[in-house]
């Protein structure tokens, strides 16, 4: 494996790369930013709710993801724990009659507010969903180019950045001989790392993660859950997960959430062996949920 | 009533039973006997004049001798019916686009679909009018021409490629669309790149369906093609079609010209069929992925 | 760098984009959304413009032009009752055969067709449907009318004393011919709306049925025909509209007289088929009394058509959002 460093400098270059080109849409304010301030951006959420018509999912909370940690999102089926990342890269509101108020800051950039547009929220706040979910139509390489080409860069160094998605995956030595495959045709475990790749290559700086491994076998999450911890040299992460052990192997901090509400939010290790309030002790437990 | 513990099924109710289950089975078989009939007399009547001349000669108007064979007909209802698809497909597929991707179910949206429906149930030869009063009438162009035929036959086309195309686009799952929207991609370009590939041969699915639904008719293409015996590749003239000329051979005193209808239909149903069977072949590959 | 300039409000550009770049979405989003707007705008045009071709027709007869019965060319004389009554008494006849067998045909698949044979025989309905209208008639032509006019005559003999249908000399193309023919062309569509009814009636129903003791007939009348009846009527309205509206297989077995037949085997008219027979020789009011025929024909299908998507959408309401759509393409004789 390159040393974090090394990728850190390829980073940099890279955004101020990117911020040469219009079409990127990142303003040399950020690249230079990003130049000198080595720590990634955290997302700091304020009085967030959300709703679904008129279902009131999340109900006014305040939860910080600091920059360079895994944060974990722990509770039950229902609490709201994907929704509250949905509303950070603004995908929440593709679902008709679905709306969300409050404030998501990443860094001092207001994600709602005025004049804000989605698609640069979301080059820079990255996803990864509950099942692979690969393009269908297009061949491995095509589908970790998909975001670059998606969002309109033209890039002389796709190859490049492709190539080295899939290493920072640990994709590259499985797929390198069948990178004009289809991105289909790996198994469950390659695809979701492919859809990683695929969110790695437009370089975000968070990169929020819906229980991206309750469709994979033990081995396959074992992977994911060692590059979760390689990719947070690099990228502010969010993961949503209904396992607590994955919440105590990965996360940094962790937070229990219960119908809409954040119950608490701690070091990982403190929530699982030393919780302050009585849910939270009740469900790591095992008591309910 | 016999008072037994299992009361066994009464001899009445068996017959019964019996008896409807073999009046549906009747009328099934009874349902075929036409499609039977038909494609026995078309290949009894019409493969008789089938011949190479029959395939490279034009309607010649003579009282005695061969009558000519059906080329510019073939030749014409290809053209009429390619024109047609290349209007009907893109704004069908377009309409079809707004209805999943924007208009959702919005008030207009479904207006939109109530109308596109009404469209399937308004007669050809309604069509067939609107079109002469608008373009024929109007003198648009010319009198009668076969372009106008073609417009014609798209109105009739519309609906089926509106309503194939949103039941397959609704089938690209919306993680994709989701996966897309993540990357930071604007939606025109999740449509293009995304969605039209990912539902492609269901969308030719569709559009074969509305060729074949578009070859056969007739009433539309008397009022604003007409009809002419000899060959032509202008569809700014009038042109013949296959429809047309066995409609007008139909009421032929001569034996000649009657077989030459026969042989006409047999040609036209087979190019029915031909797109037909395309057409599932597409769907059957589109269920599979 | 202007990073500085800009300040903490520069730092907001990072989420913006420029206006040039968001063109291309709104140019998709107006561009398709005028596309759907077309196609209203485009019927209700081609709706106002048949009313005001046909105008001076309705203004010289009134409504005697759908009631009166005289429609005499030589006397330039257009009052279309034998018009309207040659529609309803051949989509009549197409809807007595055809239903029917439609539905007994959609229950005998999906209910008692073996499963291995369900598939073909499926699609041998759907290819009724893929033969062209002027296919039909020529076969209605050439064998149907020759062939059945013995059986016609016996018929109309035998059955003498029951008004309409017997007493009278069938000629050679009549109402009956044209219904039969009609009946034919609607069966596929009928069939599969039937069909797609059918298979919404939740297995728990008929499970329901079967575990009472009920025979697989019992089970069809208990469980699957009141479930689906409204869908049933649907489907038969469509097919009544297309019935009403077919043109070329009619005017080719009709006979093309402009008179009210007195029985089930004389020769009539249909709204269509005088459209599609007098349209070459028509001049002036002629003209504009045939363009009336086709405006009364556009408003009774869509009547009929408008009443048939209500019990339609009433009959699949329990099968979700895809059942609409999926009937609309059968009912556009699109066949998958």
């Amino acid at each position: 494996m390159i040393p974090p460093e090394t990728k850190r400098e390829e980073r940099v270059g890279m955004s101020t790369a990117g911020g040469r080109s219009e079409q990127t849409g990142i303003s040399p304010d950020v690249t230079a930013r990003s130049a000198h301030d080595v720590a990634g951006r955290g997302v700091r959420v304020q009085d967030l709710n959300a709703y679904y018509g008129s279902f009131h999912s999340i109900k006014g909370i305040d939860i910080d993801f600091p920059p360079n940690r895994v944060t974990a999102l722990i509770g039950p089926s229902g609490s709201g724990k994907s929704t509250v990342i949905r509303c950070i890269n603004r995908m929440h509101e593709e679902i008709p009659g679905a709306r969300a108020e409050g404030s998501v800051m990443l860094d001092e950039l207001d994600v709602y507010g005025r004049g804000v547009d989605i698609t640069s929220v979301r080059r820079l706040i990255g996803m990864v969903f509950q099942k692979p979910n690969p393009f269908p139509t297009m061949s491995v390489f095509d589908n970790v180019a998909a975001g670059l080409r998606l969002t309109g860069a033209r890039r002389d160094d796709l190859r490049e950045r492709v190539h080295s998605a899939l290493r920072a995956v640990g994709l590259w030595d499985e797929v390198k001989d069948r990178l004009n495959g289809p991105g289909v045709g790996l198994s469950g475990g390659q695809q979701q790392r492919l859809c990683i790749a695929r969110t790695v290559a437009v370089e975000p700086e968070v990169i929020l993660m819906d229980e991206p491994c309750s469709a994979l076998d033990p081995v396959a999450t074992l992977k994911i859950e060692e590059l979760i911890d390689e990719l947070k040299e690099r990228y502010t992460i969010a993961i949503v997960t209904h396992n607590m052990q994955q919440a105590a192997r990965v996360a940094d901090t962790t937070a229990f959430m219960l119908d809409g509400e954040l119950i608490e939010h701690a070091p990982t290790n403190d929530v699982f062996t030393n919780p302050r309030d009585e849910r939270t002790e009740r469900y790591v437990t095992g008591k309910f949920g | 009533m016999t008072a037994s513990a299992v009361p066994p099924v009464s001899a009445r109710r068996r017959r019964t039973d019996k008896l409807m289950r073999g009046l549906l089975t009747a009328a099934a078989v009874i349902a075929l006997v036409p499609l039977v009939l038909v494609v026995y007399y078309l290949l009894y009547r019409g493969l008789g004049s089938w011949s190479g001349q029959f395939f490279t000669s034009d309607p010649n108007g003579n009282f005695l001798g061969y009558p000519g064979g059906i080329r510019s007909a073939l030749v014409g209802t290809l053209e009429i019916v390619a024109l047609a698809t290349l209007i009907a497909v893109p704004i069908g597929v377009g309409v079809a686009l707004y209805l999943t991707e924007y208009g959702k179910q919005s008030p207009f949206a479904n207006l939109v679909r109530y109308f596109v429906d009404v469209m399937t149930g308004v007669p050809s030869i309604v069509f067939g009018l609107f079109i002469y009063i608008v373009l024929v009438l109007a003198h648009v162009g010319g009198g009668f021409t076969a372009w106008k035929g073609s417009i014609a036959l798209s109105l009739l086309m519309l609906p089926v490629v509106v309503r194939a195309s949103e039941v397959v686009l609704l089938l690209v799952p919306a993680s994709l669309r989701e996966a897309a929207l993540a990357l930071g991609a604007p939606r025109w370009r999740v449509v293009t790149r995304v969605v039209l590939p990912t539902a492609r041969s269901g969308l030719l699915t569709g559009s074969l369906l509305a060729v074949a639904r578009g070859m056969g008719e007739t009433a539309p293409l008397l009022f604003t093609t007409a009809g002419a015996f000899g060959l032509t590749f202008s569809l700014g003239a009038q042109m013949n079609a296959l429809p047309i000329q066995i409609y007008q051979d139909i009421q032929s005193p001569r034996a000649q010209v009657i077989d030459r209808a026969w042989g006409a239909a047999l040609a036209l149903v087979v190019l029915v069929l031909i797109f037909n069977v395309i057409a599932r072949a597409f769907s059957r590959r589109s269920r599979m992925t | 760098m202007e990073a500085s300039a800009t300040g903490v409000r520069g730092g907001r550009s990072a989420l913006e984009r420029s206006p040039l770049s968001r063109l291309p979405d709104q140019v998709m989003q107006w561009g398709l959304s005028a596309l759907a707007a077309l196609i209203l705008i485009l019927l209700a045009y081609f709706f106002i413009r048949l009313i005001g071709q046909s105008g001076n027709v309705f203004s010289k007869y009134g409504l005697s032009f759908v009631f009166g019965n005289d429609w005499d060319v030589s006397r330039n004389i257009y009052h279309g009752a034998a018009l309207v009554v040659g529609t309803l008494i051949t989509s009549a006849i197409a809807l007595i055969i055809g239903v029917p067998v439609a539905v007994a045909t959609a229950l005998f698949i999906n209910e008692l067709c073996p499963r291995r044979l369900r598939g073909p025989f499926a699609l041998l309905v759907d290819l009724l449907a893929a033969v062209p209208s002027v296919v039909y008639g020529l076969w209605g032509v050439f064998v149907l009318c020759p062939k059945l006019l013995p059986a016609e005559k016996w018929f109309a003999k035998t059955f003498s004393f029951i008004p309409f249908v017997g007493g009278g000399t069938p000629t050679l193309y009549n109402y009956f011919i044209a219904g039969l023919i009609l009946a034919i062309m609607i069966l596929p569509i009928v069939s599969a709306i039937a069909r797609e009814v059918i298979s919404t009636v939740p297995a728990e129903h008929k499970e329901a049925a079967l575990a009472l003791g009920a025979t697989r007939w019992e089970m069809i009348r208990i469980a699957v025909l009141p479930y689906s009846r409204s869908g049933i009527t649907g489907g038969a309205m469509l097919g009544l509209g297309r019935a009403l509206g077919e043109t070329i297989a009619v005017v080719l077995v009709i006979g093309n007289a402009p008179v009210i037949g007195s029985h089930l085997f004389s020769q009539g008219y249909t709204l269509a088929a005088v459209i599609a027979n007098e349209f070459g020789e028509a001049t002036g009011i002629h003209t504009s009394a045939l363009f009336a025929a086709g405006l009364v024909l556009f408003v009774l299908t869509l009547i009929v058509n408008i009443i048939a998507r209500g019990f339609v959408a009433r009959g699949t309401r329990g099968a979700r959002g895809t059942g609409g759509t999926g009937i609309g393409l059968a009912a556009s004789g699109g066949e998958i």
